[in-house]
C-alpha cells in the first residue's frame, strides 16, 4: 500500500483566549499542533502499512513553519514528507485548497508512485469545515469515505467504519479512496528515539507553484468562491440567578421549585 | 449569475421518510425565500419517498422536486452528487441549504466542488444581504471563539450546511402539494457503498435535536457509572441524556450523546449542565437553549456565563436531590 496523508498545522483551539477590551482572538503564545483529526488518520495510515507494508507519506500546505507538522508526522509513522508551499496559496478557501492538494498529490505521486489510500482528518480543529477532503476526492474523481472511525484492507478494497448521528455504519470503497478519519479508537503511536533522529536530519522537499503546477487563478483568494465578510466574538450572556442554600440539597429544592414556577417541571 | 433563481432545501430522507434535518431548513429557507422574492423548493432523492415530498411541502416547501427510484434508496456520494448536478444544471437554483449531518456533510462539498462553487459549513445563522442579495452565512470558526460572516459573491448556486437543531420546523400547513417528479440518466455504478449500519446504543434512539428537555453530564462525573444520576434526573423529567466533549472522550458515554462543536446543537427548553465547566465549544452547541440550568462545583466556570440559574454546588449531592424534589412535586400534581 502506498499511502498519503494530508495534515495541518492548527494553533491549538483550546488555548486561544479572547481579547476582553478589543474583542479579538489573541493567538500569541497560543501553541501550533498537528490538527488532532490528522493525527488520527496517520496512525489509521501507519497501521495499514505495518499490516500490508508498503510506505506513508505525508503533505503538508502551508508556510514555512508546517515544517514542524511534517517533522513531527515523521516521528510517529510517516515514511517521507513534502511542505506544500507558496505565497499565492494565501487565502485559499477549501475550493482552492481541495484544488491545489489535488495538484500536489499528482506532483507527490510522480516522485512517490501512485497513492492507494489518501486519508485527511476529517476537519482541522480551527476552520472546522469538514470540507477539504470530499472536496479533494472530487477533485480527484475517488470515492471517498468520511468520517472513519477505522480502515482495514480486505483484498482489493478498503473497509471503513464510519460514524453518524445514530451509530455507525460499514462502507466499503475499492482503490484509489479518500478517506477522512474522525478520532475513533486510534491513539497516535510514541515517538520513538531513533524517529526522532530520522525526522531531524530528515529534509522536506517543498512543492511550489510552479512545481505542482498550479494554475493561479484557482488558488488562493482569486480561487476562493467564499470570502469573509467580517468576523465578531459571540456574545455571551450573563446575569443568571446563582442559589446558594445551606446546603446543596437546600438550593436544588429551591431550583426545583423556581423551574415549577415556570411551567418547566 | 442572475438565471439562477429560487432557495433549494435538500430534504434528507430515511427509508423513504423526511428526516427533521431538512424540514427545519424550511424555515429559514421560507424567510429567506419572502425577503428575496423566490420560490422555496424541496428537493427528495430517495425510493418511496412520496411520504417526504408531502412532508417538505406541509412545512414550507412551495414546490418539491423529488427522484425516486431503486438506485437511491441509501445514500450514496456518487449516486446523490450525480442526482443533484443533473437537477443544478436544469433548474439552476441561486441557494442550496443541506443539514449539517454525517450524511450533508459528506453530499455537500463534494456537490459544490463539482459545480466550482462556494459552500460555508456548519452555519448556525442565515441572512440576506440587503444590497447584493447574497446569501450571509454566519457560522462559528475556532472551536466557536470566533464567528465569521461569509458570502458566496461571484458562483452560483450559493451553497451552506446548517447545524441541526439551530432552526424550528414550521407546524405543518394543510396545502396541496405541488410535486415535480423527475426522471434522471442512469446513475454512475458507485466505487464506494454502504454495506452495513449499526445502531450504536440497541434500543436507545438518542433524539437529542428532538428533545424538549436535555440534561448533559461532563468532566465532573467523575466515572462512566454516575451517568446513572444524569440518567435518572433526565427520566423523571423526561427528557434526554447529553454529554460534554471531556465525558465522551473518557469513554463514559457514546458520542451519540455529545452537545457542543464537534457533538450536536441542542436548544430545548431546558437543558441542565451537571459538571461540565463550559468550554467555549461546548457553549456552541447549547447555549440557544430557552432555559439553561448549571450545576458546577466552580463558581468561576464559563457555564455560569450562560446559565438562568445556577448552583454552585456538589453536583452528586444536588443532582440526586433535585431528582427527588421533581419526583415530588411531580407526584403532587398527579
Amino acid at each position: 500500500m502506498n499511502i498519503l496523508v494530508c495534515i495541518k498545522q492548527v494553533p491549538d483551539t483550546t488555548e486561544i483566549k479572547i481579547d476582553p477590551v478589543t474583542n479579538t482572538l489573541i493567538r500569541d503564545g497560543v501553541p501550533s499542533i498537528v490538527n488532532p483529526f490528522d493525527a488520527c488518520a496517520l496512525e489509521m495510515a501507519a497501521r495499514i502499512r505495518d499490516e500490508q507494508g508498503g510506505r506513508v507519506v505525508t503533505m503538508s500546505m502551508g508556510p514555512a513553519q508546517a515544517k514542524a507538522a511534517l517533522k513531527e508526522s515523521l516521528t510517529v509513522g510517516a515514511d517521507k514528507a513534502y511542505l506544500v508551499s507558496d505565497r499565492a496559496f494565501g487565502g485559499s478557501d477549501t475550493l482552492a485548497t481541495s484544488y491545489i492538494l489535488s495538484r500536489a498529490v499528482k506532483a507527490v505521486e510522480e516522485r512517490e508512485g501512485p497513492f492507494d489510500i489518501i486519508f485527511c482528518g476529517k476537519q482541522a480543529i480551527d476552520g472546522d469545515t469538514a470540507q477539504v477532503g470530499p472536496e479533494l476526492a472530487e477533485q480527484l474523481g475517488y470515492p471517498q469515505i468520511t468520517y472513519a472511525s477505522q480502515a482495514s484492507v480486505h483484498g482489493t478494497a478498503i473497509r471503513a467504519e464510519r460514524e453518524t448521528e445514530n451509530g455507525k455504519e460499514i462502507w466499503e470503497s475499492s482503490f484509489p479512496v479518500v478517506i477522512t478519519a474522525g478520532k475513533g479508537a486510534c491513539e497516535p503511536r510514541y515517538a520513538s528515539v531513533g524517529s526522532i533522529l530520522a525526522a531531524n536530519r530528515a529534509d522536506f522537499p517543498v512543492l511550489t507553484i510552479q512545481e505542482i503546477p498550479a494554475k493561479p487563478e484557482h488558488s488562493g483568494l482569486k480561487g476562493s468562491p467564499t470570502k469573509v465578510q467580517k468576523t465578531f466574538v459571540p456574545l455571551r450572556k450573563g446575569g443568571g440567578v446563582i442559589i446558594r442554600e445551606e446546603t446543596g440539597k437546600a438550593s436544588a429544592v429551591k431550583l426545583a421549585g423556581m423551574l415549577a414556577d415556570i411551567g418547566l417541571v | 449569475m442572475s438565471e439562477y433563481r429560487n432557495i433549494w432545501v435538500f430534504i434528507e430522507t430515511f427509508q423513504g421518510a423526511a428526516k427533521n434535518v431538512g424540514l427545519e431548513l424550511l424555515s429559514p429557507g421560507r424567510a429567506m425565500a419572502d425577503k428575496t422574492g423566490q420560490k422555496l423548493v424541496g428537493i427528495v432523492i430517495g425510493e418511496h419517498a412520496e411520504e417526504a415530498a408531502k412532508a417538505a411541502s406541509a412545512h414550507g416547501a412551495d414546490q418539491v422536486i423529488l427522484v425516486d427510484g431503486p438506485a437511491y434508496a441509501e445514500y450514496n456520494t456518487a449516486v446523490y452528487a450525480d442526482a443533484m448536478h443533473q437537477l443544478v444544471e436544469k433548474y439552476k437554483p441561486d441557494t442550496i441549504l443541506f443539514g449539517a449531518s454525517s450524511t450533508g456533510r459528506d453530499f455537500a462539498p463534494r456537490l459544490s466542488c463539482r459545480l466550482k462553487t462556494g459552500l460555508t459549513a456548519d452555519c448556525t445563522g442565515l441572512d440576506v444581504n440587503p444590497e447584493t442579495g447574497n446569501v450571509q452565512w454566519t457560522r462559528p470558526a475556532f472551536g466557536g471563539n470566533l464567528m465569521a460572516v461569509i458570502e458566496c459573491p461571484n458562483t452560483r448556486p450559493q451553497m451552506g450546511t446548517v447545524r441541526p437543531g439551530v432552526f424550528k420546523k414550521a407546524p405543518a400547513r394543510d396545502v396541496a402539494p405541488d410535486i415535480v417528479r423527475e426522471t434522471l440518466r442512469t446513475p454512475p455504478v458507485p466505487q464506494s457503498k454502504l454495506l452495513e449500519r449499526i445502531q450504536e446504543v440497541a434500543g436507545e434512539i438518542v433524539d437529542l435535536e428532538g428533545a424538549e428537555i436535555i440534561v448533559s453530564g461532563g468532566r465532573g462525573l467523575g466515572a462512566s457509572e454516575n451517568f446513572s444520576l444524569i440518567r435518572e434526573l433526565a427520566g423523571v423529567l423526561g427528557g434526554a441524556v447529553g454529554a460534554s466533549r471531556a465525558a465522551v472522550d473518557a469513554g463514559w458515554i457514546s458520542h451519540e450523546h455529545q452537545v457542543g462543536q464537534t457533538g450536536k446543537t441542542v436548544a430545548p427548553k431546558l437543558y441542565i449542565a451537571c459538571g461540565i465547566s463550559g468550554a467555549i465549544q461546548h457553549l456552541a452547541g447549547m447555549s440557544g437553549s430557552d432555559t439553561i440550568v448549571a450545576v458546577n462545583r466552580d463558581p468561576e466556570a464559563p457555564i455560569f456565563s450562560v446559565a438562568h440559574f445556577g448552583i454552585v454546588g456538589d453536583l452528586f449531592e444536588v443532582v440526586p436531590a433535585l431528582t427527588a424534589e421533581v419526583r415530588r412535586l411531580k407526584a403532587e400534581k398527579d
